[in-house]
């Protein structure tokens, strides 16, 4: 097993606006960031600084202008995802990296059970194991069970947020991204997220999140990387 | 599992001309078992185009289409004749027509549509064809009591999902489909899309599917390949292309959808 | 009317060599529609011109001839075709008896009395296509015909299978030729289906309106579609002939009164007069 889950080195994003007459708007330059097994890096920075165009780029939904993603695999092989073709990035996202985002894409008539069952599944996981696992992990997120089989459309904000989370914690992905985990949860639900970090962390995955509650990051965080605006950073 | 190491479809330097008009120029591109690639542009991008050329229907000036059958024998579109092509096209492969009418017969029973492909490739057993076609009817969210009923009282709707079940009833291995949703109520598409995908990853059908509906590309699509003037102008994955678009007329593409 | 100044049977002997080369061809494949150049013939389109140009090519001053429209020989039809090759074809006999023919011109019956071989059964066809209903271009049934594609056929038995609680029509029941070739028998009840099986005749088709001609050789496999568990099953109506009591025919129905009264015969008039004849001589005996 390698030293490292994720290693990214001299990241550089920007974005060339052809539509505003190709004015180009740097993000990020020369960025890296390696997160070990077990451990669990916070970013902070103020915001508009570059944490989600990060977050995007480990996440293979922006691609980096410059530099490296690696990415340890379960089975100890490394993919680097600036360069990984889309099959490979659909691969790590099937097997390698699980991401929590703020917001719940919705599938329309999906039941939420389906949705968080879709990673195990996708896995190849035995259906009655999956939706088994996945009821386990919403009932413990204390979403009511007559909601499981409804699409989460129709769900508050905070209904949607666990749905989202039991989908990124059902499958034991070496890499989680967690943009803002808990910005919808009351404390019980907060205080259920920081234990499946930990169980996470336990079981030597990767964990790298946005958390602006100072108190959770402060509980689930091994160590926390300032993102900065490029003026100030260079 | 499959060999999903091999593209199940290739096409390399394909180029076609309408007297000056290049509506295809030296695009190539592959799909992989089991994926849904989507291939965008506005109209006379070239898509349709496309879609027809890696299908069979329209032979390119330049360029070929390799297909890579169920034994894994790789099968030059172009070059194997006639009859193997459609013997492909009612085996391992589905079309689904922009317009139900192209795609169904109009004059035979919704049952009669779906077993078409069945006595196809030599079901002749009436019970088990009907058994089967009612099985699909219902799998598309069509009352079995319909059966005999002729597509021509069929909902817009409902057509478009009789042809999607005549079409993967037989299990191809790879379908094409031309603007699925088009010409249907924004509600009757958003029901279609969810079936669509739902039935393309449970059967693990590789799929090209031509669209202009950015928010259909996005739901159903693994890859997406942006087509402007019969050339590919960006290609990836199909929310990275979405989200961080680089080209300028992806750019114009993605800003002129709302929150797709 | 006089014969002078025409041709034996009519045509004149090119015609009847372009027609006899097409039906070689139609021979040669059996079931295949070979197109041919239809001439114009003294008597209207639908009224057996095809039937007429296939007969007048392959018949000679030996040959005796039968003509039958629905079973009888004595149809106006029938009658007007048979008085015409008298006229055009010295030397030409003709026949009511099915044994006594070595040509067989038919409207819509095989006959009831087994053919034997050196028989010519020649059909009046108004429609080659079989598949004309399901798909009327042209070029594209002539390619689901050179690839074997006949799903489309099936769909239709199926089609019938679920509007009528049966395989197949009454009459032109579609026929697989050979194995290879979807054919129409023409017009004929599915009841006269399989005694195209295997015939010892050989069986030639003339559409003059559509300009085809189609053969099945002499012991050809000549096979109904149908579905496994809807096999095809040749129809008659149940009851025997009012007049020679054959239970095994084809009858037709007569009104015999306006009160709803009504008996069966034999639809093949020479079949029935020759068993009345025979049940009278046994009667004498």
């Amino acid at each position: 097993m390698s030293d490292w889950v994720l290693k990214a080195e001299g990241l550089s994003k920007g974005f060339t606006l052809h539509l505003q007459g190709g004015v180009r708007i740097p993000v990020l330059r020369d960025a890296g960031l390696v997160v070990a097994p077990g451990e669990c890096v916070a970013l902070s920075g103020p915001s508009g600084a570059g944490k989600s165009t990060l977050m995007r780029l480990l996440q293979g939904n922006y691609g980096a202008d410059e530099g490296a993603i690696l990415i340890c695999r379960a089975d100890g092989s490394v993919a680097d995802l600036a360069t990984a073709s889309p099959r490979e990035v659909n691969g790590l996202r099937r097997d390698t990296i699980g991401h929590v985002s703020q917001f719940l894409r919705v599938i329309p008539r999906v039941p939420a059970l389906e949705v968080v069952a879709a990673p195990l599944l996708a896995r190849g996981v035995a259906r009655e194991l999956a939706l088994a696992r996945a009821q386990a992990l919403l009932r413990r997120l204390n979403l009511p069970d007559r909601l499981h089989a409804l699409p989460p459309a129709t769900f508050s904000g905070g209904e949607q947020q666990r749905v989202n989370l039991a989908r990124g914690f059902v499958a034991d992905f070496p890499l989680v991204l967690l943009d803002e985990p808990t910005a919808s949860l009351d404390a019980a639900n907060r205080e259920v997220v920081i234990a499946l970090i930990g169980e996470a962390k336990a079981r030597g995955a990767a964990l790298v999140g946005i958390f602006h509650d100072l108190d959770v990051r402060g509980r689930v965080a091994d160590r926390v990387v300032e993102v900065l605006p490029l003026r100030e950073a260079a | 599992m499959m060999a999903d190491d091999e593209p199940i479809l290739s096409a390399r330097g394909l180029s076609l001309s309408f007297g000056a008009v290049r509506a295809l120029d030296e695009v190539s591109i592959d799909l992989w078992p089991g994926e849904v690639l989507a291939i965008v542009g506005e109209s006379g991008s070239g898509k349709s185009t496309l879609l027809r050329a890696l299908a069979g229907e329209m032979r390119p000036d330049a360029g070929r289409v390799t297909y890579r059958d169920a034994s894994g024998e790789a099968l030059e579109v172009h070059a194997m004749g006639e009859p193997a092509l459609r013997r492909l096209a009612r085996t391992e492969w589905g079309f689904v027509r922009q317009d139900a009418r192209d795609g169904l017969r109009m004059g035979v029973s919704a049952g009669g549509n779906v077993g078409e492909r069945l006595m196809a490739v030599g079901a002749r057993h009436y019970g088990d064809i009907r058994t089967e076609a009612e099985r699909w009817l219902e799998r598309v969210e069509i009352s079995p009591s319909r059966i005999d009923d002729r597509p021509g009282q069929f909902s817009g709707g409902m057509r478009q999902r009789l042809q999607i079940a005549r079409t993967l009833v037989t299990r191809p291995r790879l379908v094409f489909m031309d603007e699925p949703t088009g010409g249907l109520d924004v509600s009757v598409q958003a029901r279609l899309l969810d079936l669509i995908r739902g039935l393309v990853s449970d059967l693990g059908i590789a799929v090209v599917l031509v669209t202009h509906d950015i928010a259909a590309a996005r739901l159903l699509a693994h890859r997406l390949v942006v087509m402007r003037h019969g050339r590919v102008v960006e290609e990836g994955l199909t929310d990275r292309v979405l989200d961080d678009p680089r080209h300028p007329y992806t750019q114009l593409l993605v800003s002129s959808v709302l929150a797709a | 009317m006089t014969t002078e100044g025409y041709n034996f049977a009519y045509l004149d002997e090119g015609t009847k060599r372009m027609i006899r080369r097409a039906l070689l061809k139609a021979v040669a494949v059996p079931g295949h529609q070979v197109p041919f150049g239809s001439r114009e013939m003294p008597l209207p389109y639908g009224w057996g011109t095809g039937g007429i140009q296939v007969t007048a090519s392959v018949v000679g001053p030996d040959d005796v001839l039968k003509v039958i429209d629905q079973g009888a020989d004595d149809t106006t039809n029938a009658v007007s075709i048979r008085r015409f090759f008298a006229r055009v074809a010295p030397g030409l006999r003709t026949t009511e008896r099915t044994a006594e023919a070595t040509i067989i011109q038919t409207r819509h019956r095989i006959p009831e009395t087994p053919l034997r071989e050196g028989q010519v059964m020649v059909y009046q066809v108004p429609q080659p296509e079989p598949l004309f209903k399901l798909e009327p271009r042209r070029a594209e049934t002539k390619r689901l015909h050179a690839l074997a594609d006949y799903g489309l056929m099936q769909v239709k038995l199926y089609e019938d299978i679920a509007r009528h609680g049966r395989v197949g029509s009454s009459y032109d029941h579609p026929v697989m030729v050979g194995g290879r070739y979807l054919m129409a028998p023409s017009p004929i009840p599915s009841f006269d289906n399989p005694k195209m099986h295997l015939s010892p005749a050989l069986q030639l088709f003339g559409a003059g309106r559509e300009r085809r001609l189609y053969a099945v050789p002499p012991y050809t496999e000549v096979r109904s579609l149908d579905f496994d568990d809807h096999p095809f099953v040749p129809l008659r109506a149940s009851g025997s002939c009012a007049l020679c009591g054959a239970d095994h025919t084809y009858l037709d129905e007569m009104v015999t009164d306006d009160r709803g009264g009504r008996l069966f015969v034999c639809s093949d008039t020479d079949y029935c007069g020759e068993r009345q004849e025979q049940q009278a001589a046994e009667r004498a005996a």
